[in-house]
């Protein structure tokens, strides 16, 4: 009982000293040449941080539905916009309302949530009548219809492929501007937090664990009276409201949506920050989605880089395509290394302290594509 | 009644290159429990070094456009057999982490034909009568259509007569009804894999090459963009089935060509709600029997 309470309190020092060094990191002048683009106090290095840390909420949410449920979704992208698309769309019709700009600023979020739980309910409801790879095909074809619909401006709201700005005269001042960066570097990592602490709370939840087991064996839990669809259903609206605030962080960041960001390319790379930081795991999705970006980020800039450029085109275009390097080391992360990077950490960790040996992630195993 | 006639036909012809890539998809889905997310990929690489070749011979050509759609087939079946040999069978029966790999391959080959061809698609010089077009019955149909229609029924034609005819189809269809039967009776149905992979490649990379002919051009993101026509495709035919396939994407392809054309483009809402709709009343598809 003891070790059980050290390590509930040990894990919430740790918690709390990663969260207290990631707030200071605007105050310090941290410069780690090839990671970050400069000292962490700039703008740039911020922006790419809040970034990162926007993007490793999403995965968290994205971890609640492949990697909690077992289900394996290909339009999670369409939540994510929907929480960038609608604040904008909907605080440039409210706007003109002659509402104070801090309740219009309010409203508008609320709103945009309570879409997101909308579109939620309603596409889980429609792809979670059928389970394995039809699951996944329905919730690519609506993604991608959405998608469409965001690309053909349906009825002037979108804006097409320009996509929408942000209307920054209804934003508070905080968070509008580059001199006020670490705010917004600040709002996202609170947004990362509170999307960490929602998932907690839901995988402890009894409603969790019963998703959990459905996962596990679903018959076993029809068997014992529990109906997975409305559990199931609750965890995949849930999961979309998570990423539409990461969605709304995203917006404030970056000041305008484009349509990319609801392609079903984009929930791909979704997936693949979750097999790479470790599927299963809640820190798997928080580490992948901070390197995945940091890598995407790097790779980019070193494309351009002059030692890259007077390669032979064999060797220079393959290197000058983060995409194809991040895909390639995605391949062999499936197939040498399961567990991914917080699966590969445990398992040294494990075999030092000589204890048994660490199960792959569960979530892996048994689920039948 | 010439405008329906030109949307029917042309949907004909749409639907033929779905097929093409679709059939691939729904006999390794029927055999093997995979989804292939790098269909897409092989594709595009087909398509592309068609063009590259064929241009080599005759630029805007009927031997050029003939050696490329060869080259197409060859390039896709071995790019296919290589995939299923390298990447897929060292993950024998672990069906998600093969999707994920193949979703994997996919992302990296775009980025990497982005690379090497640019992110633009390039135009390509066709045989001048692929530019004209056929009067039929009052409606002015594009000839291409044609060529994706034949083709396709050509395709539909080999594949059954594999399927039936020869000893290899007989325990692909075995396999696709009762993979753990036919393993118990002895068979290798390894090999059946690569062979399935290798066919399904080959029609897809004859279906790169006529896609670059149907949209007078090649680029990196044609593949993908037709996978996930062919995945709606493969789930309302009913995957693993050739025929479903065959149904269904003619079924697709004409519903949103009359949607985008009478529906003011929402063509692509269209299919999603006649998949919508399959999966609520048959949740296997319409000739989907197989249940993995």
């Amino acid at each position: 009982m003891r070790t059980f309470f050290t390590s509930v309190w040990g894990k919430l020092v740790i918690g709390a000293v990663i969260v207290g060094v990631a707030a200071m990191l605007p105050l310090l002048a941290i410069d780690i040449p090839g990671i970050l683009p400069g000292p962490t106090y700039t703008p740039g290095t911020l922006t790419v941080l809040a970034y990162a840390m926007l993007i490793a909420a999403l995965a968290l949410s994205y971890h609640l539905i492949f990697g909690v449920a077992g289900l394996l979704s290909f339009g999670h992208a369409m939540f994510f916009a929907a929480g960038a698309y609608g604040l904008g769309i909907i605080l440039r019709l409210l706007a003109p309302s002659g509402m104070p700009p801090e309740a219009v600023f309010l409203v508008a979020i609320v709103l945009t949530l309570v879409i997101a739980l909308v579109l939620g309910n309603l596409v889980g409801a429609l792809a979670l009548r059928v389970t394995g790879i039809s699951f996944a095909m329905v919730t690519l074809a609506v993604a991608q219809a959405m998608n469409v619909m965001i690309r053909r401006n349906v009825g002037g709201l979108t804006g097409g492929e320009e996509g929408v700005r942000l209307p920054v005269d209804v934003v508070p001042d905080v968070l509008v501007g580059v001199v006020n960066t670490r705010n917004l570097y600040w709002l996202a990592l609170a947004i990362l937090v509170i999307v960490y602490l929602a998932c907690v709370w839901i995988e402890r939840s009894r409603l969790g664990h019963v998703v959990a087991a459905a996962r596990e064996n679903e018959l076993r839990v029809t068997v014992l009276g529990l109906r997975p669809y409305f559990v199931r259903l609750f965890l995949f609206a849930g999961a979309a409201v998570l990423a539409a605030v990461a969605g709304i962080g995203f917006m404030l960041l970056q000041s305008s949506a484009t349509p990319r960001i609801s392609t079903s390319d984009f929930t791909l790379t979704l997936l693949v920050i979750v097999v790479l930081g470790g599927v299963g795991y809640r820190w798997g999705a928080i580490v992948g989605g901070i390197v995945y970006t940091l890598l995407d980020q790097r790779l980019a800039a070193l494309a351009s880089a002059e030692w890259i450029q007077a390669l032979p085109d064999v060797l220079r275009i393959p290197l000058s395509e983060p995409l194809f390097i991040l895909g390639m080391l995605f391949v062999l992360v499936v197939m040498f290394a399961p567990g991914g990077i917080v699966g590969l950490a445990h398992r040294v960790t494990q075999r030092r302290g000589s204890r048994q040996d660490v199960a792959e992630p569960k979530a892996l195993q048994d689920m039948e594509a | 009644m010439s405008t329906v006639l030109l949307l029917l036909i042309t949907g004909i012809g749409l639907g033929a290159l779905y097929f093409l890539v679709a059939s691939g998809l729904s006999l390794i889905y029927g055999l093997m429990g995979v989804l292939n997310f790098a269909h897409g990929s092989f594709l595009t690489l087909a398509g592309f070094l068609g063009w590259e070749v064929g241009r080599r011979i005759g630029d805007g050509s009927w031997a050029g456009l003939l050696t490329g759609m060869l080259v197409g087939l060859v390039v896709g079946a071995v790019v296919a057999a290589l995939t299923e040999l390298i990447f897929i069978r060292p993950l024998y029966n672990r069906h998600i982490e093969q999707v994920l790999v193949t979703v994997g391959l996919g992302l990296a080959s775009v980025a990497l034909f982005e690379g090497i061809w640019g992110t633009d698609p390039i135009q390509i010089r066709l045989p001048e009568w692929l530019g004209g077009t056929t009067d039929v019955l009052g409606a002015n149909i594009p000839n291409d259509r044609w060529l994706l229609i034949a083709t396709a029924v050509v395709v539909l034609g080999l594949i059954v007569l594999f399927l039936q005819r020869t000893s290899y189809g007989l325990v692909i269809r075995a396999g696709v009804e009762n993979r753990t039967m036919v393993t118990a009776l002895g068979i290798d149905v390894r090999r059946a894999f690569t062979i399935v992979f290798a066919i399904g490649g080959a029609a897809a990379g004859l279906g790169g090459v006529l896609a670059s002919v149907y949209y007078g051009q090649v680029g990196a993101h044609q593949g993908t963009s037709l996978l996930i026509y062919a995945f709606i495709v493969t789930v309302i035919g009913g995957l693993g089935s050739l025929t479903g396939a065959a149904i269904a994407s003619v079924l697709v392809a004409v519903i949103q060509q009359f949607a985008n054309f009478y529906l003011g483009g929402t063509g692509d809402l269209a299919i999603v709600l006649a998949l919508a709709a399959v999966l609520l009343v048959r949740p296997t598809g319409l000739m989907g029997k197989v249940k993995h």
